[in-house]
C-alpha cells in the first residue's frame, strides 16, 4: 500500500478515533511525522515535547490496522497494576514496568518511531542482573530439587539444597523483600 | 546543611568558570531510573509513594556523607523555597507544583541532585560549570553505581531501563548544555540553527521555556532519543554540536561589530545604564538587559564587570531568590522595586550618585 501523500510505501497504518467514526489513514514514516506532530502540541519543552509527541501517536496509532483489533487491544489489561492500553492511551504514561511486557506487541511500533530503535545498547546494571540471574537460577534448582525427591534421588536433592541454601545466604545485602 | 545554606553559594549553572564559559554557561546529565517492584509514579497509590520513598532515601543517604547531603521533603516546604530551587535547576518546575510524598536530595557543592517521585522514581542530575560532559558522565555514572548497588532498578533486556513515558526508555539519559546566544537571537539566525538541530534529533528550548524568546538568551541544547545508542553516543552528539554553535556565535558576534559597532556599543551600554539606574525592573527585562551586558563584557566593549557578579545577578534577581535574599515575601510590584535597588547596589558599588537621599 502506498502513502496516501507520496509514492512511498505506507508503514503507518492510524486510525484516527478523535471524532468518534473511525478514519484510516495510510502514510509512510515521514508524513506520518508530519501528521502526528501537525495535530496540536503547544509545549516548547522537548522533553514535554517528546512526551505529547508520544502521547498522541499512542493515542492515534492503532498497531493493528483495523478499528476492532485497536479496541481489542485497547481493553488488554496489565495484571500487576490495573492499567489498560487504553489507559495508557489516554494518559501517555504507563502504570509499572511490566506493562513493556505486557503490552510489548503495542509499544514496541511506538518505541521504534520514537527512538529509530527498538534495543538498548547502553548501560546494563550489574547487580541487578546478577540478583535476577540468581533469582532464575533459585526457581531452576528448587524444581529440580522437587523431582529429585520425587525421584527419591536424595543424594542429589541435598546437593540441591546446599546449593540453594549458599545462594540465598550470599544473596545480595537488599535481601528478597520484594 | 539547609536550604537557606544554599543562598550563600553561587549556583553551578551560573558559576561561569570552566572551557567556553563566555558562551557555555553548563552542562548537565539527568538518569530516570525506576524501582523494579513498585508501579510507576503516576499509578502508585500513597502507601506505594510512602515505601518508595522510603526504600530511595536509605539509598540515597548512603552515597555521600549525610552532613553534606541535603535532604528535602518538598511537600513540606514553603511555595517560595520549591520556587527558589526551581531557579536553581535543583528541581524540576513538575517537581515543585505536584502533590503526594516526594523528595529532593542536594549536595552540599550543588553538583548533583536526585528527586524522588517525580515522574519516575528517580531522577538523578549532575551539573558542572562550563562544557564538561565527560565529568559529568563519571559522576552520575558513579552515583548511579552506587544506588544500583542498593535497589532492584526495573531494567528490561531488550528495552533496558524502563521509565514511565517511553519516550525516556533505554539509557534514560538526557544529557544537556546550556548556552548563551545573544548575537544569533539579535541577527535572527537562532530559529535556523534550532531547525538543522531538529534534522539531527537534538532538542532546543530556552531557559525556563516560557514565551518564544529565551529568558536571558539562554537556551539548552539536548538529545531526544533515548534507546539504541550507548550513553557514550548520546554524549558524543551532544558534545559534537556545541562547537559548531559557539563557532555560529561567534561569527554573529563578529558580523555585529563589523557591521555597525556603534549600534552594538549603543545598546550594550544602554542596557547598563537602565539596570545601573532603573527604580522598578521586572525579571524578564533584567534578564533581556543582564544578556546584553554579558556579551558586552565579553565583546570587551565594558570594563569595569566582571563575568561572574553578572552571571550570579542573573540568578539573584530572580523572583524567589530575591524574597529569600531580603527574607520577605514580596508581591510583583514589590520585588521590581527590590529587584532595581538590588541590581543598583551591585552595579554601583559604593557610589550611587541618582539615590535619593543626594541631592
Ligand atoms: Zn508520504
Ligand atoms: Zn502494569
Amino acid at each position: 500500500m502506498k502513502c496516501q501523500k507520496c509514492d512511498k510505501p505506507a508503514t503507518f497504518h492510524i486510525t484516527e478515533l478523535t471524532d468518534g467514526n473511525p478514519q484510516e489513514l495510510h502514510l509512510c514514516e515521514e508524513h506520518a511525522r508530519e501528521y502526528l506532530s501537525q495535530s496540536g502540541m503547544g509545549s516548547a519543552e522537548p522533553e514535554n515535547m517528546a512526551a505529547a509527541l508520544a502521547h498522541q501517536m499512542a493515542q492515534q496509532m492503532a498497531v493493528g490496522q483495523t478499528a476492532e483489533e485497536l479496541a481489542r487491544l485497547d481493553q488488554q489489561v496489565c495484571p500487576f497494576c490495573g492499567i489498560s492500553f487504553y489507559d495508557f492511551r489516554s494518559r501517555g504514561r504507563l502504570g509499572c514496568p511490566h506493562d513493556y511486557t505486557c503490552f510489548e506487541a503495542q509499544l514496541n511500533p511506538l518505541i521504534l518511531n520514537i527512538h529509530g530503535e527498538t534495543e538498548h545498547t547502553g548501560k546494563t546494571p550489574r547487580l541487578g542482573s546478577r540478583a535476577s540471574q540468581e533469582k532464575t537460577q533459585l526457581i531452576r534448582f528448587r524444581r529440580e530439587m522437587k523431582e529429585a525427591v520425587a525421584e527419591e534421588d536424595y543424594e542429589r536433592a541435598g546437593k540441591l539444597r546446599d546449593t540453594i541454601r549458599r545462594i540465598e545466604q550470599g544473596d545480595s545485602p537488599e535481601e528478597t523483600s520484594h | 546543611m539547609e536550604l537557606n545554606d544554599l543562598t550563600q553559594n553561587q549556583g553551578q549553572w551560573l558559576r561561569g568558570s570552566g572551557p567556553q564559559s563566555d558562551i557555555v554557561m553548563s552542562s548537565r546529565i539527568r538518569l530516570a531510573r525506576n524501582l523494579a517492584d513498585f508501579p510507576f509514579v503516576g499509578q502508585a497509590s500513597d502507601v506505594d509513594r510512602q515505601r518508595i520513598e522510603e526504600v530511595l532515601k536509605g539509598a540515597v543517604q548512603g552515597i555521600e556523607d549525610a552532613s553534606r547531603l541535603l535532604y528535602i521533603e518538598v511537600d513540606d516546604l514553603a511555595g517560595v523555597d520549591r520556587q527558589f530551587l526551581v531557579e536553581r535547576h535543583l528541581i524540576s518546575r513538575e517537581h515543585a507544583e505536584s502533590e503526594g510524598v516526594r523528595a529532593v536530595a542536594i549536595d552540599g557543592g550543588e553538583s548533583f541532585s536526585i528527586m524522588i517521585n517525580e515522574e519516575d522514581h528517580l531522577r538523578i542530575q549532575v551539573m558542572r560549570s562550563g562544557l564538561s560532559l565527560d565529568e559529568t558522565w563519571e559522576e552520575i555514572n558513579r552515583i548511579d553505581d552506587s544506588l544500583e548497588s542498593k535497589v532492584t532498578y526495573a531494567f528490561h533486556d531488550k528495552y533496558g531501563y524502563l521509565t514511565a513515558c517511553p519516550t525516556n526508555v533505554g539509557t534514560g539519559m538526557r544529557v544537556s548544555v546550556m548556552l548563551h546566544l545573544p548575537a544569533l537571537v539579535l541577527t535572527r539566525q537562532i530559529e535556523k540553527v534550532f531547525r538543522s538541530l531538529q534534522k539531527i534529533s537534538l532538542a532546543v528550548r530556552g531557559l525556563y521555556g516560557e514565551g518564544s524568546q529565551a529568558m536571558g538568551d539562554f537556551y539548552q541544547i539536548s538529545n531526544q532519543i533515548t534507546l539504541g545508542r550507548s550513553e557514550q553516543d548520546l554524549i558524543k552528539q551532544v558534545h559534537d554540536i556545541v562547537p559548531v554553535i559557539i563557532d555560529y556565535e561567534r561569527q554573529a558576534r563578529d558580523f555585529l561589530i563589523k557591521e555597525s559597532p556603534e549600534n552594538l556599543h549603543d545598546r550594550v551600554s544602554r542596557a547598563y545604564g537602565i539596570l545601573r539606574t532603573a527604580q522598578t525592573i521586572s525579571s524578564e527585562e533584567t534578564m533581556l538587559l543582564l544578556s546584553s551586558v554579558r556579551m558586552g563584557v565579553n565583546l570587551g566593549l565594558i570594563h569595569d564587570l566582571e563575568i561572574p557578579l553578572l552571571n550570579d545577578l542573573f540568578l539573584k534577581t530572580q523572583p524567589a531568590h530575591l524574597q529569600k535574599l531580603t527574607g520577605a515575601e514580596l508581591d510583583s510590584s514589590d520585588r521590581n522595586i527590590e529587584r532595581a535597588r538590588y541590581l543598583r547596589s551591585h552595579l554601583h558599588g559604593q557610589n550611587e550618585p541618582n539615590g535619593p537621599e543626594k541631592n
